[in-house]
């Protein structure tokens, strides 16, 4: 009995192509939900690419005739101590985790699910060798994990870099193992056996783009996951190092001035609750709620 | 009963053992030297060398890794080199309050998690369900520091309720120094307990027996809370025990923001000094106990539902 059926997930049904291609039909064809959720991210991620065009200060300029100046229009988000606009920071922040976030978490996805699909192919003791891996990879508290890499190789955006995809590629070829096992048993699955084509054609070519679609949908969980590790290092002060600052780290700078401006930790902590809001909202309308449990 | 409990205890071995594998391969393979890396330029090569050969780094690999897995079989996690003391001892220091944390954060989670999944199935896609539903969308969208300082702000400096940092033992001092804490990690597991269970419920009642029920004239609160919600009991227990890791994780944070001198800060102090003999143990026992926990649920759950024991599901 493995953890992702104990969450009550399971693999969506198999749909032919044409019910296929209106469910990925563009974005036309997603519910409310998706596509509000996709807004949101599409601001967010926007936000990141254009943050030294829109920033109106620098991420590190400082300005001590305004320190703890309350939100307003000169200052979206207030100021910090140092009389730093906490907009801006905010901005490079989010360009900064963005970019980490995507990489850590679409570099494992084609990875994972590639061992996956060929574990469930095959079956047997590979699959269950390979069952025996992610379990001990999932039982790992993820963070931890992390952080006894930084342990090695010091703060900074390379522990997370290195750590989390060390750990990642094992809920995707989990999900899409347990897809494989329905799969292979499918007609057009049968077919590419009867049609004589390798087994390389058929698990790459056949297989493995039917599983991408509930990768891809989980994948929208674990950016969520993954932003908030790289939060929660960042405020620990083992994320991305000055003069770069995270969403973690403006948070954590905030901590000492909570009582007398409270917009210092707050706001930035509103942006990442945006995230992944939108992130859930996009998840839950493309998967109509069936993948919406958590894994740690 | 007996070959379940033996297959599942023999799976979670291998799996300590994968955790054992992966701890040391995880701090020996990843590029660096650890010794060079804590002694950089306070330490002569002849001193480097000595405390690489007395941490047997300076043995081939394989030879490293038996002697890592006997000393931990034999219970020995190893010297931390900057508290200089046994890793086992350090620990002991340190597990009560985070036990306390994670606990705590449980029963929480469970409290706010359950009645709002009752609530949220009695009328599925109603206001109420609805409204519950974004409330965890946003719970579960939150870092958990990020919501405990938030915490700490409205009820620690505002209203002065708790203290916002230390910790103080027994029954009184938990509930004065933990609240917050336990309060910002439950409401995240809260939101995976309401969902899961939400879903679970709308399942089981479907189910004929809760047909009959319902034709008996029993109210609908009682079919939902009594009936159907002893019936996804389990599925409550296996959320709980999959998230060990996560409460851990949460702790980790949690205990930097209110100053819990527990197992997360005591890794935070051994990551910032770079003792990595304390992060590798304190690594293998992160992992150690979730299986455990995992392990536990399993045996539990068979001991309750025959059919798991017998392999029916």
């Amino acid at each position: 009995m493995s953890a992702v059926d104990a969450l009550g997930q399971q693999p969506p049904p198999l749909v032919g192509a044409a019910e296929r291609r209106r469910r990925i039909g563009g974005f036309r064809a997603l519910s409310l939900q998706a596509k509000i959720g996709a807004g949101i991210l599409a601001v967010l991620f926007l936000a990141g690419v254009l943050a030294p065009l829109i920033a109106p200060y620098g991420q590190n300029q400082l300005d001590f005739t305004s320190v703890l100046q309350p939100p307003s229009l000169t200052h979206l988000m207030g100021t910090d101590a140092a009389g730093r606009d906490v907009f801006s920071r905010t901005l490079y922040a989010l360009r900064l985790d963005l970019t980490i976030v995507v990489l850590v978490t679409y570099v494992p996805l084609p990875i994972g699910v590639l061992i996956g699909a060929v574990a469930g192919y095959y079956g047997g003791l590979l699959d269950g060798i390979l069952a025996r891996i992610t379990d001990t990879m999932i039982a790992f508290p993820f963070i931890v994990l992390v952080i006894a890499v930084i342990s090695i190789v010091g703060p900074g955006v390379k522990g997370v870099l290195i750590g989390v995809p060390i750990v990642a590629w094992a809920l995707y070829a989990r999900l899409a193992r347990s897809e494989m096992l329905v799969l292979r048993e499918q007609p057009f699955m049968l077919a590419t056996t009867a049609l004589g084509y390798s087994k390389r054609r058929a698990i790459l070519r056949h297989a493995v783009p039917n599983l991408m679609r509930s990768s891809l949908i989980y994948s929208t969980l674990d950016m969520v996951v993954n932003l908030l590790l790289l939060a929660g290092l960042a405020y620990l002060g083992l994320g991305a190092q000055p003069p770069n600052a995270e969403l973690g780290s403006i948070i954590a700078d905030g901590q000492t001035t909570l009582l007398t401006a409270w917009w210092v930790a707050t706001l930035p902590g509103l942006v990442v609750v945006l995230f992944g809001v939108g992130a859930g909202l996009l998840g839950d309308g493309l998967s109509d709620g069936r993948l919406r449990a958590r894994v740690q | 009963m007996l070959s379940y409990l033996l297959r599942r205890l023999g799976l979670a071995v291998i799996v300590l053992f994968g955790l054992l594998v992966a701890t040391f391969f995880m701090i020996h393979l990843v590029p660096g030297d650890p010794v060079r890396i804590v002694l950089a330029g306070r330490a002569n090569p002849a001193t480097i060398a000595r405390i690489r050969h007395e941490l047997a780094l300076d043995q081939p690999l394989w030879d490293q890794f038996t002697i890592y897995l006997s000393h931990t079989f034999q219970g020995d996690l190893g010297t931390s080199f900057t508290l200089d003391a046994p890793v086992g001892e350090i620990v002991s220091q340190r597990v009560g309050p985070s036990i306390a944390l994670i606990g705590y954060g449980m029963l929480l989670s469970l409290l706010i998690g359950v009645p709002l999944a009752i609530v949220a199935a009695l009328r599925p896609n109603g206001w109420l369900d609805n409204a519950i539903r974004v409330g965890t969308t946003l719970t579960f969208a939150m870092p958990s520091f990020w919501l405990g300082l938030m915490l700490a702000l409205i009820f620690g400096l505002e209203l002065r309720w708790f203290p916002v940092s230390g910790y103080s033992g027994g029954i009184g001092g938990i509930l004065r120094t933990l609240t917050l804490p336990a309060l910002a990690l439950g409401l995240a597991l809260a939101a995976v307990v309401m969902r899961t269970l939400r879903s679970s419920l709308l399942e089981v009642l479907r189910s004929e027996y809760v047909e009959a029920a319902r034709s008996r004239g029993l109210s609908e609160l009682r079919v939902v809370g009594k009936h159907a919600l002893r019936n996804s009991f389990m599925n409550t227990l296996t959320i709980l025990s999959v998230n060990v890791g996560f409460l851990i994780g949460g702790t980790v944070v949690l205990e930097q923001v209110f100053q819990i001198p527990g197992m997360g800060s005591l890794l935070v102090e051994a990551v910032e000094k770079r003792d990595y003999q304390l992060v590798q143990a304190l690594a293998l026992l992160a992992g150690a106990a979730v299986v455990l926990a995992s392990l536990a649920a399993d045996i539990v759950q068979a001991l309750l539902d025959p059919r798991v024991r017998l392999g029916v599901r």
